[in-house]
């Protein structure tokens, strides 16, 4: 399949021995914008983890098309903001996948940093620096080193928290923008007004999928009144998910469960 | 002018020993205070410390078995530096400690071995060399050993820089673009290590984090950008050398304490005077702008 960008193959993720995603099947499509919704602690942040490659599958895999490049904006930044940088030496980071570690920043490139910053409405801040950023205004510098790294997969994780109504709306037309350069794309939201009127596709979690598809059929109230039930504690005493033994309740996705090894999955491409 | 002369140059024009140790002291803080502003940034100014005691087992272990030939105590000094960072920087990043936690760890086993392998055979006296140094007897060796190993840091800054910088500033974004954290990371702690291991025979284990943090802390309150930071730490521990030789030299004090003391005297200074220092803060009252 080529217009394929991201298979997941029976992908378990999570922390410990307890996963927070159980048991996905399934497909992203290219050019595709994707909600993803679902309770706290429903493994939608884990699910981004795990497609960016910084946590790697308890078992199953995912399988990114060849020549894919993903650009991950995470919930919980790992940013130091008292670090001594320029709002201009952040964006630049974005050019990393161009550049790498050594390749010199060329005149073209510090024009891009200056376009991107003026399409996230940031245009003239290249010198401020970081710690003097409204946190809205992080999240939008955040988003144009999103758009430096013209990345082919988008992942962004809830980026609309902390951010007034006005800048949503223009991270949104950013994201729109986006979809039309037939970009893949998926965001974890809360919101599911914004989801309905903006996004096409949704993805509804809750440890495993339990809708996924068109999002005026997957926001159905009885999908959602099933994702609202689901226990998010774990319990330590679970039972062990087994070969041939259905553990999970309500799966979406069938899936067989003969290649089944918590712990020794591949590594995500 | 003549009297000028006295004070500054003569010293150091006639003085075969008080040239070298200023050769040898402006090398250091030439690799090591860029390594210092790092350390600060990434909230580490104690692991150089701890570091700094970490290498006190193998410096020992090289001085028993070959006497105070600075070769040996250098190599021995660089293994045990190098397995207290690998060790406490693997813990740290594979399990849920923090590196301080682990640092301490490592950092405390290793100096006791350390303290014990010095009480076996050495006096006491012994140790007080291996701890503070002898600035003012560098001989060709050690200066060679000084130069090779700002040479390396240097360089390897400059190929890392972006990395560095990357992973001090959005260690999460770095490990999304590239596989390089983790190995910048033990990179990095490496410089640490070689860079203390550098200064412990001119200036003992204990000062030699001195020279690495006071001027990248007093630069800290100069500038809010890294590159000009580590230009100004360098400069600042260029003076603080100059300085403490000088102060050594005339009033007869220990020249490691009287260079350490310099950077210290500087670093006050900083906190008070600096562009983002006290005084400008809270006493001088900014005109403020519209928007």
């Amino acid at each position: 399949m080529t217009n394929t960008c991201l298979t997941f193959r029976d992908l378990t993720l999570g922390y410990g021995s307890h996963p927070a995603i159980h048991h996905l099947d399934g497909t992203i499509r290219k050019g595709s914008l994707t909600a993803v919704v679902g309770a706290n602690g429903s493994g939608k942040s884990t699910l981004m983890k795990g497609i960016v490659g910084v946590l790697k599958p308890m078992a199953g895999e995912v399988i990114r098309a060849p020549g894919v490049r993903a650009a991950y904006l995470p919930q919980q930044s790992e940013l130091d903001r008292s670090f001594p940088a320029r709002v201009v030496d952040l964006v630049s980071l974005g050019l990393w996948p161009r550049r790498g570690l050594l390749g010199r920043y060329t005149k073209e490139d510090r024009d891009d940093v200056s376009k991107a910053l003026m399409a996230v409405g940031l245009g003239g801040f290249e010198k401020r620096p970081i710690d003097t950023l409204s946190g809205g205004q992080l999240q939008r510098t955040l988003f144009a080193r999103v758009l430096l790294q013209d990345a082919d997969l988008i992942l962004l994780d809830e980026p609309f928290n902390a951010v007034d109504a006005k800048t949503v709306g223009d991270l949104i037309a950013l994201i729109k923008h986006w979809h039309g350069e037939e970009r893949t794309i998926m965001v974890v939201v809360h919101d599911l007004d914004l989801v309905r009127q903006n996004f096409p596709e949704t993805l509804l979690l809750a440890r495993q999928p339990i809708a996924w598809g068109e999002t005026r059929e997957t926001l159905k109230p009885d999908n959602l009144l099933r994702a609202r039930r689901f226990h998010e504690a774990w319990e330590e005493n679970a039972p062990w998910c087994e070969p041939g033994e259905d553990a999970h309740g309500d799966d979406h996705h069938g899936h067989d469960h003969h290649d089944h090894r918590h712990g020794v999955g591949p590594r995500a491409a | 002018m003549d009297m000028l002369y006295g004070l500054v140059i003569a010293p150091f024009a006639d003085f075969g020993f008080m040239q070298r140790a200023l050769i040898g002291s402006l090398m250091l803080s030439l690799g090591a205070c860029p390594i210092g502003v790092f350390l600060m940034l990434r909230r580490m100014s104690l692991s150089g410390d701890a570091m700094a005691h970490a290498i006190l087992p193998g410096a020992a272990a090289g001085f028993l078995f070959y006497g105070l030939e600075i070769l040996p105590m250098t190599i021995g000094g660089l293994i045990a530096g190098v397995i207290v960072a690998l060790g406490a920087g693997a813990v740290s990043r594979f399990t849920i400690q923090r590196e301080d936690a682990s640092m301490a760890a490592f950092y405390l086993i290793s100096l006791a071995i350390g303290v014990l392998m010095v009480s076996i055979r050495g006096s006491s006296v012994d140790l007080m060399h291996v701890l503070f140094g002898t600035v003012l007897a560098l001989n060709d060796e050690a200066l060679t050993l000084i130069g090779g190993i700002v040479a390396v840091t240097l360089v390897s800054l400059a190929i890392f820089w972006r990395a560095l910088v990357a992973e001090c500033l959005d260690p999460l974004f770095l490990r999304s673009v590239s596989r390089l954290g983790s190995p910048v990371h033990f990179i990095f702690l490496g410089l640490v290590v070689l860079n203390l291991v550098g200064g412990f025979q001119a200036l003992g284990t204990l000062l030699s984090v001195g020279l690495m943090m006071l001027p990248a802390a007093a630069a800290r309150f100069w500038t809010a950008r890294v590159e000009p930071m580590c230009v100004l730490a360098v400069l600042i521990g260029f003076a603080s050398c100059v300085a403490g030789l000088l102060l050594s030299y005339h009033a007869s004090l220990p020249s490691g304490p009287a260079i350490i003391l310099s950077a210290g005297v500087v670093y006050f200074a900083s906190i008070l005077f600096g562009t983002r220092g006290i005084l400008r803060a809270r006493i001088i009252h900014h005109r403020h702008r519209t928007a």
